[in-house]
């Protein structure tokens, strides 16, 4: 990085002369060191799944969840600055709160993106604050069923409305990822920390596009991705940490929640194995990315 | 001077959406203030309601909700159903019921759902129903309207159920009267009928709106 | 300029006299202590050995118009929990959408379905219904709440729109108090008799109950709501046609008094 030492880096709300804030640079950088968070978007759910690192033997195995969650069908993962991403959680549930006050239903997840999006965007004009010292990513199931006013009663007519359109289906899985500059986008599969390199790439294999790749599936490979990401810190210990979000006739009902202890063993029992047998081909794929 | 909606309103779900009506008179006192009032008010493209009580407190929650449901197109680039019109009505109602007067009913339609129909009466509660009839005149055709309600009607059968509702209630309710306005809300949009005393409710009948 | 923000871009004291602010006072003070509108009647509610058992009929009147016969006022809150709303609609209404935010939040860290007992919930709806009464505008309900406490024993308790709490083996509101009470308490009398009671014989008990009610409270009907609360978690059954009513005995009745045709 040019002009780094000139003054131009010590402000958010001074550009360099070449157009950059490099406060916000600085901020992802605060990221890549943060360990690996991925999400996969499959056909009737989305992953989320961490690659948490050990700060302490003395830190009890289990405890210190990082994955939160948001109103009832939404699920929040960072990489970075730990109290960053807590600060981030809790105004993505006051905004899904808000949301909720006014509307008397749950949020979509792409308006919890958009707002979440301002909110970190705004946080890089003002010299008063510093930017988000993290990536977020949010996964969330809109309701595919009829949502009812919170609080209705009634039900209307026993043949269902008239004039529906037939056969259209609504709702869905949605991924989305926030940067410490406030941009987000949708995605298939999103990785970042330490590991998101690997990660993406072995995302990337995954062909997510086809939308075939169902929740169990997604689940396996969710853990073995993590794996896969960590070779390159071997040294440090992790936990791997893994939340869902599956559709109403799916195991968790709309709802994001933890994914429970014995499919998650499960899941990295079959992703030790499979990085066991594919070492070779996995090292092959490293330098085909260093050449981009 | 009050002016009260002293009046008969109501919506109903048929097989392709739904149908709002309502009498088209106006009182202060005993004094017809308004004798074509049009009662129907749209609050987005094909999010109406019906509005009774204080002419003056129901039009001032339409105004509002109309302004909250073209943010909410503007803001998440999509049109707002009906539940959100029904749940912005329901805060206003409940939020300021010692304040206001109003007992509204809220229908529309919408791709994902269809049409649907929400009564929300004096104390701000909300309820989703097949059809509802609410204002003054509809004590009188509570009888009227159980007997010959039936799921699932044609446009036909919908548009002569409510003109022979809403008959009856111009009928026998002094504070209801002059003409049967409607409008009918399918997915090929809006359309309004007018029905006129002095024919006996058969016409003019129905003209698109723009 | 001088330094007192607040007057900025005002008329100058001194020069206009002080502003006269009469206008913004009604000069009586706030008013908003309600009355309820639309209303659903009694609750019903019963404990048994392993559970409770609770009822309420699915009418909503406005005074004495029979208006929505669709209203479902047994709300489960988790599987440890059911509440029976007694009162006003819209504030039925409310409480169920403050509810619902509690249990967002409540389940932030936890995926555990019931993390709060019924005991939890009934402590934390006094909180807020005492709270409403204090500032003058209750929640104009009586609530009776059922479940599991946090020794997972039956509870049962009440509290109305004065944040009064009371606890007893039956509890009913509104008329039930005055008309199924009695006949609970026959089966009842205290939490021994409620800790041998069966389950068939509690929700025999609340069926005559709303028998009951639905023959003398005038602002009732014959179809309601009944749950039935154990560890196994809440079967709650929204549309029950009252059954094996008597009104043959009509045919005896002649005139009143003395006349035999």
């Amino acid at each position: 990085m040019t002009s780094i030492g000139t003054g131009y880096d010590l402000s958010n709300s001074v550009f360099s002369p070449d157009g950059r804030n490099f406060q916000v640079e600085y901020a992802v950088k605060a990221v890549e060191n943060g360990g690996t968070a991925i999400g996969i978007r499959c056909k009737d759910g989305v992953v989320l799944a961490l690659e948490k690192l050990v700060a302490s033997k003395l830190v009890k195995p289990g405890a210190n969840k990082r994955i939160a969650t948001v109103d009832r069908n939404m699920g929040v993962v960072s990489a970075g600055l730990l109290p960053d991403g807590r600060h981030f959680v809790a105004r993505a549930r006051d905004e899904a709160a808000s949301w909720r006050r006014l509307y008397k239903a749950p949020i979509p997840t792409a308006a919890l993106a958009d707002r979440m999006g301002s909110y970190v965007q705004a946080h890089t004009l003002y010299s008063s604050v510093r930017p988000f010292g993290v990536t977020a990513i949010l996964a969330g199931w809109d309701s595919e069923a009829e949502v009812p006013v919170d609080g209705q009663v009634g039900y209307g007519p026993a043949s269902g409305a008239g004039g529906k359109k037939e056969g259209a289906t609504h709702g869905g899985p949605f991924l989305y990822m926030i940067e410490p500059s406030g941009m987000y986008w949708g995605y298939y599969g999103a990785a970042t920390g330490k590991g998101r390199q690997a990660a993406k790439s072995e995302l990337e294999k995954l062909n997510l596009a086809a939308g075939n790749l169902t929740l169990e599936q997604g689940v396996k490979e969710a853990a073995r991705i993590i794996y896969v990401a960590h070779e390159d810190s071997k040294d440090k210990e992790f936990e791997l940490e893994m939340t869902w979000v599956s559709s109403l006739k799916g195991p968790t009902k709309g709802r994001h929640e933890e994914v429970p202890r014995e499919v998650r063993e499960e899941a990295e029992k079959w992703a030790k194995k499979s990085l066991e047998s594919n070492g070779e081909e996995d090292e092959e794929d490293e330098e085909d990315k260093m050449e981009e | 001077m009050m002016f009260s909606l002293g009046t008969s309103i109501m919506a109903i779900n048929f097989r392709d959406g739904v149908i709002l009506g309502a009498d088209s008179r106006t009182t202060t006192g005993a004094y017809i203030a308004n004798r074509v009032t049009d009662k129907l008010t749209q609050v987005a493209d094909t999010i109406w309601c019906c509005r009774s009580g204080s002419a003056a407190d129901t039009q001032a929650v339409a105004d509002i909700v109309q302004y909250h449901l073209n943010m909410y197109a503007i803001t998440n680039n999509a049109p707002p159903n009906t539940q959100t019109a029904a749940a912005i009505f329901q805060e206003l109602c409940y939020d300021n019921k010692d304040a206001l007067s109003a007992g509204i009913i809220i229908a529309g339609f919408d791709h994902r759902h269809g049409g649907q129909v929400y009564s929300i009466p004096l104390g701000g509660s909300l309820h989703k129903q097949s059809y509802a009839i609410a204002g003054s005149g509809s004590t009188y055709i509570y009888g009227y309207c159980d007997a010959n309600w039936k799921e699932g009607m044609t446009e036909e059968e919908g548009i002569n159920f409510v003109k022979g509702a809403l008959g009856e209630a111009i009928k026998w309710d002094g504070s209801s009267g002059g003409v049967i306005r409607m409008v009918v809300l399918t997915a090929k949009g809006a359309v309004r009928h007018l029905y006129l005393p002095d024919n006996g409710y058969t016409g003019p009948g129905s003209k698109p709106i723009s | 300029m001088n330094h007192f923000p607040e007057a900025w871009g005002r008329p100058r004291d001194d020069v206009y006299g002080a502003y006269n602010g009469a206008h913004l006072a009604s000069g009586m003070p706030n008013q908003h202590t309600q009355s309820p509108i639309v209303t659903g009647t009694s609750v019903v509610g019963i404990k048994f050995k392993d559970g409770v058992v609770i009822a309420a009929d699915n009418l909503a009147s406005y005074g004495s118009l029979a208006r929505f016969t669709d209203v479902k006022r047994l709300h489960r809150f988790n599987s440890k929990s059911v509440l029976g709303f007694g009162g006003d609609v819209s504030d039925m209404q409310y409480l169920d959408r403050l509810l619902t935010s509690l249990d967002i939040r409540e389940n932030y860290h936890s995926a555990d379905d019931a993390a709060l007992s019924a005991k939890n919930l009934h402590t934390y709806l006094s909180k807020v219904m005492y709270k409403r009464r204090s500032d003058f505008n209750p929640l104009w309900n009586h609530i009776l709440v059922a479940g599991l406490d946090t020794e997972e024993k039956p509870f049962l308790a009440s509290v109305d729109l004065l944040g009064t709490t009371f606890s007893s083996p039956s509890l009913a509101t509104g008329y039930g108090a005055h008309l199924a009470q009695p006949i609970m308490r026959k089966l009842v009398p205290d939490e021994e008799a409620a800790a041998r009671l069966g389950k068939e014989e509690a929700i025999q008990a609340i069926k005559d109950c709303m028998k009951v009610l639905f023959y003398r409270d005038a602002r009732s009907m014959d179809r309601y709501s009944i749950a039935v609360i154990t560890k196994e978690g809440v079967d709650l059954n929204e549309d029950v046609k009252l059954e094996n009513q008597s009104w043959a005995f009509a045919d005896r009745i002649r005139g009143y008094g003395t006349q035999v045709n």
